[in-house]
């Protein structure tokens, strides 16, 4: 696998890609920056696409996605337009500032990077790559330098934009900040956004992430998010993806935690063709927590990939990862979670649970902890569950006049919803129970989507015009 | 309106009912006892449809209807009830979204209009305060976290809220404190009446100081070895099942 010709052209494509751009990516950046990228793309030419030859991808097979033909749009000279105008997000009662990333690049209305009174400021990553140099480059790729190669240095080379999102020290952002990752496009295409978040100290805030294609276009993004939380911060993560199958998507996203800093994070996968998601939780100094939960919903031939990582490099901290998934058709997930507990990570508290219904046959699912421990006083636990529905609670329900198949669904509720009641934000944990419910009755398809409600107005499918915008 | 002909029932190729003969008419109240192990909770779970057993041969007629042949739910629509010996925990299955499911396809069935959000919590309060449930059913799940008297009140409480024609109690009795098995009968006096019908499944004779049945039965090693009215119970509270186990051979078997 790792040596067929087409994964090798595409590496080709993308390095010839990288050298005849490099001065878009040179007038945009910074000298460190570019830096960053000159030995992004080294580790790149280096390892290539991953191949299921590695541990971690044994179980997923890229081969076919890389070797479609893709394009490139490495220079979005206006992106100042009315997102409204085609696309529009909400969920009810949930105030937020919503934010647009469109084929990976920001599109706005002002201004590309918003400023509040109480200091925070957010917006596109390539403008504050030109106004806040230092702040950017003491921080992007630190995080994300926890893995070598593949996906995640190939976005490196090719940062260009994304969110950049700054939190001061002790501020509580009270609205959630809401990140809309929109795929339109006629033509298939690559795209890698780029994003970073900074939570100073004992600052708050919450990040609702979603994934949308609004075309059944062909694309595959590779996005990568930074999130360093600083002594203290507390942030809270949701990430929704709700995508065709045609669409595929790779997202690694890097927590750093420092000393008593926490972070919970939620990622629901409720459609998607080809969905990976990487998270590395870095526990880096005492007292630091990590919650990550997750729920998949997929069938037909949907395939979803959650990797976790929770690296405790220090004592005192407390990670708790929870994936459920449910599969249908001839779905395939894979779940890895792995815990890493270093040598001076004392009393460490690291959970892990990966349970699973199957409802056909033809479903799959791989689950497999990963646990090294190098410190004596810990507790860890793993578990991982692959089965069907309890025969013994379908027919208590069917005795008191359920039909089978709203006993079924009663029961694929409650299964999701250990996940869902997660959720914090209420109007924003309503919105997803109800989108898994509509799921699990086969009534949300791909053209229904967004996360967040999709203005009912808006055609379900249709082609920006790039020169317009 | 129940009528269970020859009926013979095994599970993974052991024989539990064998040729089992019932009849039981509006308005009666059955006792069915008999000790561990002689089939009554198999006819529980037969009546109520349980898949997992296999009907050998006979027959079940449930108001002219043939009942082997219909879905657990379609039964349930049509007034069967079954109070669980071990009522089963749903996690994340609130109990007001399952009992207004459960109350609205019933409803649905009957031809009814389905109940309002409020027209159904007013009627789950009036039954709650029936069986004396204090806790807050909206917000918990079905028998999770319930100690064995709640999951036993719950049973009663879910009796009352779906009004079957025909209950059937399968030692709804078992693990009760006096004043929960109060509680218990007094839910299935309220429920009696000369339409509906009440199959006790015990294993003693307390239940039925509270709730005098017309008709006792004994049931052993698969076959009901004895009828008799309640002082059959008492008898059999009194000398215990030694007697009934030694004749099941010779007198009782041929009475």
């Amino acid at each position: 696998m790792s040596n067929s010709p087409n994964i090798l052209n595409q590496k080709e494509i993308l390095e010839n890609l990288f050298q005849q751009n490099r001065n878009i990516f040179i007038e945009s950046g910074h000298q460190s920056l570019d830096r960053l990228r000159q030995s992004a793309i080294e580790e790149f030419s280096l390892s290539g696409f991953p191949n299921s030859k590695m541990e971690a991808w044994r179980f997923t097979d890229i081969s076919s996605l890389i070797q479609r033909e893709y394009g490139f749009d490495f220079r979005n000279q206006s992106r100042q337009f009315d997102i409204s105008t085609i696309f529009s997000c909400e969920v009810n009662n949930l105030d937020t500032f919503s934010v647009t990333l469109l084929n990976g690049w920001y599109v706005y209305q002002t201004t590309p990077l918003t400023r509040l009174d109480n200091g925070v400021v957010f917006g596109s990553l390539a403008k504050a790559i030109e106004e806040y140099p230092n702040l950017v480059e003491k921080h992007i790729g630190k995080a994300s330098s926890a893995t070598k190669g593949g996906f995640v240095a190939l976005n490196t080379a090719f940062i260009q934009d994304g969110l950049f999102f700054y939190v001061p020290k002790g501020v509580k952002v009270e609205k959630p900040i809401q990140l809309i990752n929109i795929v339109d496009s006629s033509l298939p295409v690559f795209i890698q956004p780029r994003s970073l978040v900074i939570a100073e100290q004992d600052s708050e805030l919450s990040l609702v992430h979603c994934d949308h294609a609004l075309s059944h276009t062909p694309s595959l993004t590779n996005a990568v998010l930074e999130v360093f939380l600083m002594p203290g911060a507390k942030i809270d993560h949701y990430k929704v993806q709700n995508k065709g199958k045609n669409s595929a998507l790779f997202t690694s996203t890097y927590f750093k935690l420092h000393a008593n800093s926490e972070v919970s994070s939620n990622i629901m996968t409720l459609n998607g063709g080809f969905t990976r998601n990487f998270v590395s939780l870095d526990l880096a100094e005492p007292r630091a927590k990590a919650h990550i939960s997750g729920l998949y919903l997929v069938d037909r031939n949907q395939f979803v990939d959650n990797q976790i990582l929770a690296n405790h490099a220090s004592s005192d901290c407390h990670s708790n990862q929870l994936f459920k998934g449910i599969l249908d058709d001839e779905a395939r997930a894979v779940f890895s979670g792995a815990i890493k507990v270093h040598r001076d990570a004392q009393r460490t508290q690291a959970y892990q649970n990966s349970k699973n219904l199957l409802l056909t046959p033809q479903a799959k699912v791989n689950t497999q902890p990963h646990l090294e421990i190098y410190a004596d006083d810990v507790k860890c636990s793993h578990g991982a569950t692959i089965g069907q529905l309890d025969a013994n609670s379908l027919f208590y329900l069917r005795s008191r006049g359920i039909s089978e198949k709203s006993a079924r669904q009663l029961l694929m509720h409650a299964f999701a919803d250990e996940v869902v009641k997660k959720i914090s934000i209420e109007p924003l944990r309503q919105r997803i129970a109800n989108m898994v419910d509509k799921r699990l009755k086969g009534e949300l398809s791909i053209c229904d989507q967004c996360v967040l409600h999709c203005s009912d107005n808006i055609p379900a499918t249709f082609n920006l015009d790039m020169s317009k915008l | 309106m129940l009528n269970i002909t020859n009926l013979s029932v095994s599970i993974e190729g052991k024989n539990i009912l064998k040729n089992f003969n019932l009849e039981v008419k509006s308005g009666e109240v059955h006792a069915i006892m008999g000790p561990n192990g002689s089939g009554k909770s198999t006819l529980a779970a037969v009546i109520a449809g349980r898949d997992n057993y296999n009907i050998d041969s006979g027959e079940i007629s449930y108001l002219g209807q043939d009942l082997l042949a219909m879905a657990p739910e379609l039964r349930a629509r049509e007034g069967i009830f079954l109070g669980f010996q071990y009522p089963v925990e749903i996690p994340g299955v609130s109990m007001a979204s399952f009992m207004r499911t459960a109350i609205n396809e019933v409803r649905k069935h009957k031809g009814l209009s389905i109940l309002s959000g409020g027209e159904f919590l007013k009627l789950m309060e009036e039954k709650k305060n029936m069986v004396e449930i204090h806790s807050k059913l909206t917000t918990r799940s079905v028998n999770e976290g319930f100690s064995g008297g709640e999951k036993k009140k719950n049973e009663i409480f879910q009796m009352a809220m779906l009004e079957p024609k025909l209950a059937i109690l399968d030692e709804t009795d078992s693990g009760l404190d006096i004043d929960a098995l109060k509680v218990v009968a007094n839910g299935v006096n309220r429920m009696r009446s000369p339409q509906n019908a009440t199959i006790i499944i015990t294993h003693y004779q307390r239940l039925l100081e509270f709730v005098v049945p017309d008709f006792v039965h004994v049931l052993f090693n698969g076959k009901i070895v004895k009828s008799g009215g309640k002082e059959l119970a008492i008898e059999l509270e009194k000398n215990g099942y030694e007697l009934i186990k030694k004749g099941a051979n010779g007198d009782y078997a041929t009475n």
